[in-house]
């Protein structure tokens, strides 16, 4: 990863800013808590998730343990369909190529698909650098580059903004980039769509490079799949001359069979929607229709690093769906920006540490960003053990241990100067001064007890090395008295 | 070293503790998950479809085989549409009753000139119900993937009960992976502000789907 953001204060300090801020707080609470709802039904529509959920988790975990199998026969099945197949080991490296093969074709501007992956190497600064100007097309990002802003939400990257605050931002912004907004612009939402349709139809229709990710690579067929709702997906993909996509090397499913598994996953997972409305699957290039050349850049950039630990790995089979996000008690309190990175969230807290290593305070305090209430597990449509993960790099960074950084071996000191638990310490406190996470993570941290250390991080260690820790019990006290009437009626039952 | 050389190495060595002889991908992925949710009749599949393309609002029409041109005239009429698109191979009957001006799709249509056209007709290669999803190929009377991108309203026809589907698992099979392919379900739509879902953004923002075939 390109690092974190520059001056980006470590996850407690950024928290306790993004809690204060009412209007975020109020934009976040209303969105996630409505997807939150819609995806509960979407997914009770069918009857067999968990089977799915497991399906998908053994394929995932199956290609992550082959990847250098399945890594070569992607090469060989893209490169017959007639695309041409690069590998970038980091960052520097993605951004060099792309810029390379923009340069080739003699153009300045590209389209841009929104991609988790090219926002983690910061592709559209270093293309910039290059003389070459990267327009982002998915609305949110638009909104997002629009307003000089960084993105809160990997699927919603503008949650963090409401209708008023777009308007002025197209207002203020659009005549610079382009087609400016159309005189008399209000807020509603169908208005605003409209004014972006406008503003981005001048650049797609005449872009000769898009530049794009995918959502799954089949690895027997070679095809890239991407997965939207708006159409500028299906733009960047078939109207310029040249399209170039970087994908994470971790994107990989083996069959072409296997699609079945996370097209009904992937949708219900994140948009909560049955199917999302456009999907576009490629193989390679196809006379005259869409690109005449393609590109596949491979990704490693810290991929690699998270492969090589046997309990972190599981953090590769991420689908993006955010659905994490939208659960996660920490995350609805304290956005997307207080993350320091463009995983945000959960699966942001065990992806980023993992990616760029433990060794800025931001990064090192990330493990720490939940209240390991285990409700990011329950969702993922992957069953990735998010709490699970935490709790081993909460030891990672406290205790140091054998690691892998830039493909190669070393061994990671304990945290200097106890920042971790200093870190620990203040999102502790952060969490306690508010009843309702406290709470959620109360009550969440019974039923997550095999999770939890047996001995206390930093100078705890001394003290716990010849304590047995007290075990968290069964039901928080807050619950029992609730349930009790404060001891009054022990008969009644417990929850569930 | 070339990074792809430093890539697989680093893989290589980031899988050391995977035993050679792990059980293969056929044993190692369960797939106890359904090939359909429910049992129905391939009429009750065809009223699946229609309710859940109109649940993403798609517009759904329904006619007889016998009535698919003058379905099409009617809808391109009441849309006012003056130039209608037409991909290579569509059936030449199904534009037979319309009065619009026909533009035929050509390679060297440009981006530009498709955004002048009103309508485009097509068919696709299959549909799934379950989803509401239509997926086209590019095969005859399916078009490029522009043609049915860059106009803002797309009329796709859907031959019932045959290519109809019940579910994704079944619908992959009757693809080819090496065709460009397109999954419509609905017109485009963002929820991008305040998650309000607004229809049409950069696709056609209306898309009517004709169920040909009996009732
Ligand atoms: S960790 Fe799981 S729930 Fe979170 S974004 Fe990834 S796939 Fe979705």
């Amino acid at each position: 990863m390109s690092g974190t953001y520059l001056g980006m204060p470590a996850f407690p300090e950024a928290a306790r800013t993004a809690v204060r801020d009412a209007t975020l707080r109020g934009n976040l609470r209303h969105a996630t808590h409505t997807i939150r709802a819609k995806r509960a039904a979407a997914v009770a529509e069918v009857s067999d998730w968990a089977a799915l959920r497991e399906a998908g988790r053994r394929i995932k975990d199956h290609t992550l343990r082959h990847l250098d199998r399945y890594l070569e026969q992607v090469e060989a099945s893209v490169t017959a369909a007639g695309g041409i197949v690069h590998w970038a080991a980091d960052a520097d490296e993605a951004n060099r190529i792309v810029a390379r093969l923009v340069r080739e074709t003699g153009e300045s501007e590209v389209v841009k698909v929104k991609s988790m992956a090219t926002q983690e190497t910061g592709l559209n600064e270093a293309l910039a650098e290059e003389g070459i100007r990267a327009y982002e097309t998915d609305l949110a990002e638009l909104i997002v580059q629009l307003g000089r802003d960084r993105p809160s939400h990997i699927l919603v990257p503008a949650i963090h903004r409401n209708r008023g605050e777009i308007r002025d931002v197209f207002r203020a912004e659009m005549g610079a980039w382009g087609r400016p907004a159309p005189e008399g612009l209000t807020d509603t939402p169908a208005q605003l769509a409209e004014a972006a349709r406008l503003h981005l139809r001048e650049k797609f229709l005449r872009a000769k490079v898009g530049v794009s990710g995918a959502n799954f690579v089949v690895a027997e067929t070679g095809t890239l799949v991407v997965v939207e709702s708006e159409g500028n997906g299906r733009m960047c993909l078939t109207l310029p001359e040249t399209l170039i996509s970087v994908v994470g090397i971790e994107k990989v499913v083996p069959t072409w069979r296997d699609l079945e598994v996370f097209l009904q996953t992937l949708p219900r997972s994140s948009t909560a929607e049955r199917m999302n409305p456009y999907t576009s699957m490629w193989t390679g290039t196809t006379e005259g229709d869409g690109p005449r050349v393609f590109h596949l850049v491979l990704l490693d950039n810290g991929r690699t690093d998270t492969l090589a630990d046997e309990v972190g790995r599981q953090a590769l089979r991420c689908i993006r769906c955010s659905a994490c996000l939208n659960v996660c008690p920490v995350y609805e309190r304290a956005g997307g920006h207080a993350y320091g990175s463009v995983y945000p969230g959960p699966i942001g807290a065990i992806l980023s540490p993992q990616l760029r290593g433990t060794g800025s305070a931001v990064d090192a305090s990330l493990p720490y960003a939940s209240s390991l209430c285990g409700a990011c597990y329950e969702v993922c449509p992957v069953a990735i053990d998010i709490p699970e993960v935490l709790v081993h790099l909460r030891e990672r960074v406290v205790q140091g241990g054998p690691a892998v950084r830039g493909g190669n071996r070393v061994v990671l000191r304990p945290a200097r100067g106890h920042a971790a638990e200093r870190a620990a310490m203040r999102a502790a406190r952060w969490a306690f001064a508010r009843p309702g996470v406290l709470r959620t993570g109360q009550r969440l941290a019974s039923r997550t007890r095999r999770f939890h250390p047996r001995t206390l991080p930093g100078p705890g260690r001394a003290w716990s090395a010849t304590r047995d820790l007290p075990p968290v019990p069964a039901e928080p006290f807050r619950d029992w008295w609730r349930r009790t009437g404060g001891g009054a009626d022990e008969t009644k039952g417990a929850a569930r | 070293m070339s990074g792809r050389e430093r890539v697989l190495g680093r893989v290589r060595r980031a899988l050391a503790d995977v035993p050679r002889d792990e059980r293969p991908y056929e044993e190692v992925i369960a797939r106890d998950y359904l090939r359909e949710h429910g049992q129905r009749t391939p009429a009750k599949t065809a009223d699946l479809l229609a309710r859940n393309l109109a649940d993403y609002r798609a517009l759904v029409h329904r006619c007889a085989p016998g009535e698919v041109a003058a379905t099409i005239a009617g809808l391109l009429a009441a849309r006012g549409a003056r130039t209608v698109l037409v991909p290579a191979g569509l059936d030449p009957a199904w534009l037979a009753e319309s009065g619009a001006e026909r533009v035929e799709d050509r390679a060297e249509s440009t981006p530009g000139e498709l955004d002048l056209v009103d309508s485009v007709v097509t068919g696709c290669a299959v549909a799934i119900a379950e989803t509401g999803t239509l997926v086209l190929d590019g095969s005859a009377g399916q078009g490029r993937r522009r043609v049915t991108l860059v106009p803002d309203h797309h009329i796709c026809v859907v031959r019932v009960p045959d290519q109809v589907v019940a579910s994704v698992p079944l619908a992959l099979p009757r693809l080819d992976p090496a065709r460009p392919l397109t999954w419509i379900s609905g017109p485009s739509a963002t929820s991008d502000i305040e998650l309000s879902r607004v229809e049409g953004v950069h696709g056609p923002r209306t898309l009517e789907v004709v169920l040909a075939g009996a009732e």
